[in-house]
C-alpha cells in the first residue's frame, strides 16, 4: 500500500521535527533560567571552586547553542562529561546525568517505563471494555432504566478524581475487606501474576474514569451511525434490532473510540502522576515529582522529552488507525 | 402465515392493498403535521405503478408506510395497509422482518449513504440473504455474487469484496437493486432509485429494472418527482400532493390527457428536450429580426451581438501527490455574446462546474487564455481583477449551502455591494429592496433569514445576490436542478426575464438537457473536459453531431409511454449485440 507507506514516513518525518523543537523549548525553560545549573548540581553547601569544577564537568561554560550541540549529540552519539581521570562517559541515548544520585538519566527513565507502560497498557484494555461495553449497554437499553442508570454513573466517573476513588478502592478492598495486597510493582517477567495482583486497583481506578468518556462516546458515535441512512436500508431488510447495533452501529463508533484511546495513552505516559503517587508505584510520574522537587534538571528534562515523545507517537499511531479503520480517510 | 384465505379473500388478489392511510409526524410543542392524508390505492401482482409528485407531496412518506418502516420512530399510522397478505402497521416484529427484504424490498434514493461503509458489498448482500433463508454465510456469499452479476456487476466475485466508496454511482445503485433481488421479493419499492445518477446512468438502471421484472414477476412501486421517469416504468400512475392522492390512473392517460388541474400544470411545468424553447421567438422577434442567423453555425457569423468572453484552449489541471494528475477541464474555447445564453450540458465529473468557475476566475485556469471585454483576464491578478469582478458574477446550485444561516437575506444580498466599496447604508438597504423587487421577492423581507424561505425563494435571492454588483455576465451552475419542476420553471423564466431586462449573457450549466434546451441561444456539451459539440440550441438538439450528444438526448426520459418503450427496445438491441 504506497500511500499508506507514504502517510507513515511523512508522520515519522513530522514527529523529528516535533521532537526537535520540543526539545529546545525544554532546553531553553530548564537550563537558560534562571538559577545557575552548576550551583543546583552541586548543592547548596559547594564552595565557589567547587561550582566551578562542577561547571566544567558539566560544560557549562560552553555557548549556549554549544549547549544545546552537546546534548542533543548526547542524545544520539553518547558524551563524555568533564575530561581526563575525572571524565564520565554517558552511552547513546545520554540525556544527561541526574544531579542527585550522578545516574545517567536515561537508565533511571528506562527503568520507569515499565512501570508506566504497564499501568498505562492495563488500565486502557480495561477502559476500552468497560467503556464500549457500557456504551453499548445502553444504546441496546436506550429509554429504559438500564440507559438513565448508566448515564447517571458516567457521569459520576467523568466528575470524580482519580485519588478519591483510588483511595476508596483502597480503603475498601486492601484495608477493610483485605481481599487484595497494596498495591507494588513486580516486573511482568518477574512474576505475571504478583504483577497483575499488585496493579489491579490503580488499573481499576483509572479504567472506571477513563471509562465514563468512552462510554459516552461509544453512545453518542452509535446514536449518531443509527441515524444514517445505511442503518435504515438494513432495517428495511428485515435486519434485527440488536443486530443493527452490534454490528452496524458499533462498527462505526469504534473508530473514533480507537483513535482517542490512542491519544489518551500517550497522554498517560506524562499524567499518571496521581495514580503512580497514589498507589506508590515507581513510575515515571514519581520520578517526574521527585525530580521536580529537588530541581533534578536533566531528569526533569529527559521526562518530559520521552513523555513528549509519547503523545507525538500516540498521536500518529490515532490517526494511522483513523485512516485504517476508514479507507474513505484520505491520508494526507 | 396467520391469515386464512377464506376470511381475507382480497389478500390473494392483490399485492398491496392501501386503504385511507394517513401518517402523522410529530412536530415541537405537541402537536402533529400530517404528511399523508386519506390515500388509496391497489397494487396487482406483477404490476407496476408510480407514485409522483413535488418534494412534500407524502409520495416517499406513503412508500415507508408500506414496509411499516415508521413503526417506532414516533410517527403516527391510521388506515389500513396489506402487503402480500402482512399488515405492516401492526404486525408483529417478527412477521414484519419476514416482510422486509423478503416479500417487499426497498430501493434506496442515494446509493452511497445506503450501504454500510465499512463492510464489502457482497457481505451486506449476503447479510440481508442470510435474515431471510437459513443458509450458511459461504452459500448466502455465492447468491450475493450471484444477483451482483445479475445485475451487471463485471467481474462479480471480486467486486463483491470491495466496499461502496470503491464502486461508481451506478454500481452502487446496482448493488442496491442486487441486495433487492436477493430474497426474490413479490414486490419492489423503489424510493427515487435513480434521481441521483446521471441521465445515461439512469436510463441503464431504468432498464435494468424493467428487465428484472419481467424475469421474476416482481411487483414495482415506482416512487419520483420525474414523471418522465414513471412513463417507461410502470403501468398506473398516482399524482399526490399535500399527502393526497390528485389523480390515479394507467401512465398513458395520465401523462397524455390528465383530469385534474393539477396534473396538468404539472406536466405543463415539465421541461421538454423534444419541443423548442418557447420564448425564443419571442426573444428572437425584439432583438433579432433576422432569427435564421442563429442557425448558421457555431461561431453563428450573422449574430452581431459583440463578444463579451472568449475562452481559447482554456484548461485545469488538479494536481495531487500520489494521485495522477487530473485534467479537469482540457482545452476548451467557447464565446459568450452580450445578451444571450450559453448553455453547457455535460454528465458528473464532465468539467462543466470547473470550466464555470473559472469563466469568473473563481478558479486560476492551468492554461489557455480567458479575455472578457477585450481584456486577457486568464492570468490577471487579484489587483487586476477588481474593476471586472463585479461584472462577472455566479449563480449557485444549492441555495441552502451557499447562503449564510446566520444572517438576514437582506445582508446576504448587500455583501457585494459592500465589498466593492460601498459604505452608505441607506443606499445599499435601497439597492437591496429594488434588487428583491427585481428577483420577485418582497421588499420588506430584507431581515428574514434563509430558513424561512422554501428553495425556489432561496434560489431567488442567490440570484438577487449574483445581481447586486450589476454584473455583465451571470454564470449558473445548476441553478434550478434542486428544485422541483413548478419552481424550476419559475426560476427559469426569471432568469430569462433579467436576461431580458438588465442585456445580460448568461451561462446555463446543467446536467439536465431539457432545462437547457429550454434557456438556452447556444449549446455547449461537455464531456471529460471537452466540449464535443457545440452550436445553436436548435441544431444541437434537433440535429446533433457526435454520437456522444445522440446517446445522451436518447437517454432523457420522455413522457410518451410509447416512445419509452421504444427507445428501450432501441437501447436493449445494441446491448444485445455487444454481449452475443
Amino acid at each position: 500500500m504506497n500511500g499508506l507507506s507514504r502517510f507513515v514516513l511523512r508522520r515519522l518525518l513530522g514527529m523529528v521535527a516535533v521532537l526537535l523543537v520540543l526539545s529546545v523549548a525544554v532546553y531553553a525553560a530548564f537550563y537558560l533560567v534562571p538559577a545557575d545549573p552548576a550551583q543546583l548540581a552541586c548543592g547548596p553547601r559547594c564552595s565557589p571552586a567547587q561550582v566551578a569544577q562542577v561547571r566544567d564537568q558539566l560544560g557549562l561554560d560552553a555557548p549556549v547553542w554549544a549547549q544545546y550541540g552537546h546534548f542533543v549529540q548526547g542524545i544520539f552519539a553518547g558524551r563524555d562529561f568533564g575530561t581526563g581521570s575525572a571524565s564520565v562517559h554517558c552511552d547513546a541515548p545520554c540525556l544527561g546525568i541526574s544531579y542527585k544520585t550522578g545516574e545517567q538519566v536515561t537508565t533511571m527513565l528506562w527503568d520507569r517505563l515499565p512501570v508506566t507502560a504497564s499501568l498505562a497498557f492495563g488500565a486502557m484494555v480495561l477502559w476500552l471494555l468497560l467503556g464500549v461495553a457500557s456504551g453499548l449497554l445502553s444504546v441496546l437499553r436506550r429509554g429504559r432504566l438500564t440507559e438513565r442508570a448508566l448515564t447517571a454513573l458516567t457521569l459520576a466517573g467523568n466528575a470524580t478524581p482519580v485519588f478519591v476513588i483510588g483511595l476508596l478502592l483502597l480503603l475498601l478492598f486492601c484495608a477493610y475487606l483485605q481481599w487484595l495486597p497494596f498495591p507494588s510493582y513486580v516486573g511482568l517477567t518477574q512474576d505475571p501474576q504478583q504483577w497483575f495482583w499488585g496493579l489491579l486497583l490503580p488499573w481499576v481506578s483509572l479504567a472506571l474514569i477513563e471509562s465514563a468518556k468512552y462510554a459516552r462516546l461509544t453512545r453518542s458515535s452509535m446514536l449518531e451511525t443509527l441515524a444514517e441512512d445505511h442503518i435504515r436500508t438494513f432495517r428495511a431488510y428485515g435486519v434485527a434490532e440488536r443486530r443493527l447495533v452490534t454490528r452496524h452501529a458499533l462498527r462505526g463508533a469504534l473508530t473514533p473510540v480507537i483513535a482517542l484511546s490512542a491519544l489518551d495513552l500517550g497522554t498517560m505516559f506524562g499524567s499518571a502522576v496521581l495514580t503512580e503517587s497514589l498507589f506508590g508505584l515507581p513510575g515515571l510520574g514519581k520520578l517526574l515529582v521527585s525530580s521536580v522537587a529537588i530541581v533534578d534538571l536533566p531528569v526533569v528534562v529527559g521526562l518530559v522529552l520521552v513523555t513528549g515523545f509519547c503523545v507525538v507517537l500516540a498521536n500518529a499511531v490515532a490517526d494511522l488507525l483513523y485512516a485504517t479503520a476508514d479507507r474513505r480517510v484520505v491520508l494526507s | 402465515m396467520t391469515d386464512q384465505p377464506a376470511t381475507e379473500p382480497l389478500a390473494t388478489e392483490h399485492l398491496v392493498e392501501v386503504r385511507d392511510l394517513t401518517v402523522d409526524f410529530p412536530v415541537d410543542g405537541g402537536s402533529t403535521v400530517r404528511a399523508v392524508d386519506g390515500l388509496s390505492f391497489d397494487l396487482a401482482p406483477g404490476a407496476a405503478l408510480g407514485i409522483v409528485g413535488e418534494s412534500g407531496s407524502g409520495k416517499s412518506t406513503a412508500a415507508y408506510a408500506l414496509l411499516g418502516l415508521h413503526r417506532g420512530t414516533g410517527a403516527a399510522t391510521g388506515g389500513s395497509v396489506r402487503v402480500a397478505g402482512v399488515d405492516p402497521l401492526g404486525a408483529p416484529e417478527a412477521e414484519l422482518r419476514r416482510l422486509r427484504g423478503g416479500l417487499a424490498a426497498m430501493v434506496f434514493q442515494d446509493p452511497l449513504s445506503s450501504l454500510d461503509p465499512y463492510y464489502s458489498v457482497g457481505d451486506q448482500i449476503a447479510e440481508v440473504y442470510r435474515v431471510h433463508n437459513r443458509v450458511s454465510r459461504r452459500a448466502a456469499r455465492q447468491r450475493a455474487v450471484e444477483v451482483l452479476d445479475r445485475v451487471g456487476i463485471p467481474d462479480a466475485a471480486r467486486r463483491a469484496r470491495s466496499r461502496p466508496h470503491e464502486f461508481s454511482g451506478g454500481m452502487r445503485q446496482r448493488a442496491l437493486l442486487a441486495m433487492a433481488l436477493a430474497c426474490e421479493p413479490r414486490l419492489i419499492v423503489a424510493d427515487e432509485p435513480t434521481t441521483a445518477l446521471d441521465v445515461t446512468v439512469q436510463a441503464q438502471i431504468l432498464d435494468l429494472l424493467h428487465e428484472l421484472r419481467a424475469e421474476t414477476g416482481a411487483g414495482l412501486l415506482l416512487v419520483t418527482h420525474d414523471l418522465g421517469v414513471v412513463a417507461g416504468s410502470v403501468d398506473r400512475v398516482l399524482v399526490m400532493r399535500d399527502g393526497r392522492a390528485v389523480e390515479l390512473g394507467p401512465v398513458a392517460e395520465v401523462l397524455g390527457s390528465p383530469r385534474e388541474e393539477y396534473t396538468r400544470e404539472l406536466l405543463d411545468a415539465v421541461p421538454r428536450v423534444e419541443t423548442a424553447r418557447r420564448e425564443a421567438v419571442e426573444l428572437r422577434g425584439t432583438d433579432q429580426p433576422d432569427e435564421t442567423d442563429g442557425l448558421d453555425g457555431l461561431d453563428e457569423p450573422g449574430d452581431d451581438r459583440p463578444v463579451l468572453l472568449e475562452a481559447v484552449d482554456l484548461r485545469k489541471e488538479f494536481r495531487r501527490r500520489g494521485a495522477p494528475t487530473v485534467n479537469a477541464v482540457d482545452g476548451v474555447s467557447l464565446t459568450v455574446r452580450q445578451g444571450e445564453t450559453l448553455g453547457v450540458v455535460g454528465e458528473s465529473g464532465s468539467g462543466k462546474t470547473t470550466l464555470g468557475r473559472m469563466l469568473v476566475r473563481l478558479l486560476d485556469p492551468s492554461g489557455g487564455r480567458l479575455v472578457y471585454d477585450g481584456r486577457e483576464i486568464g492570468r490577471a491578478s487579484e489587483r487586476e481583477l477588481r474593476p471586472v469582478r463585479g461584472e462577472l458574477q455566479m449563480v449557485f446550485q444549492d441555495p441552502v449551502s451557499s447562503l449564510n444561516p446566520r444572517r438576514s437575506i437582506g445582508e446576504s444580498i448587500a455583501d457585494p455591494l459592500r465589498a466593492a466599496g460601498e459604505r452608505d447604508d441607506r443606499a445599499i438597504a435601497g439597492r437591496v429592496r429594488e434588487l428583491l423587487d427585481l428577483v420577485g421577492l418582497n421588499p420588506d423581507w430584507y431581515n428574514r433569514y434563509p430558513h424561512e424561505f422554501s428553495g425556489g425563494q432561496r434560489q431567488r435571492v442567490g440570484i438577487a445576490r449574483a445581481l447586486a454588483p450589476r454584473p455583465r455576465l451571470l454564470v449558473c451552475d445548476e441553478p434550478v436542478s434542486a428544485l422541483d419542476v413548478t419552481t424550476q420553471a419559475q426560476v427559469v423564466e426569471l432568469l430569462g426575464r433579467l436576461q431580458r431586462e438588465l442585456g445580460l449573457s448568461l451561462v446555463f450549466i446543467a446536467h439536465d438537457l431539457a432545462v437547457v434546451r429550454q434557456v438556452s441561444d447556444r449549446v455547449a456539451v461537455m464531456r471529460r473536459g471537452q466540449v464535443v459539440e457545440s452550436g445553436p440550441a436548435e441544431r444541437v438538439f434537433t440535429a446533433p453531431q457526435h454520437a456522444y450528444t445522440r446517446r445522451l438526448l436518447e437517454a432523457v426520459p420522455v413522457l410518451d409511454p410509447a416512445l419509452s418503450a421504444e427507445r428501450r427496445a432501441a437501447r436493449a438491441v445494441p446491448a444485445l449485440e455487444a454481449t452475443g
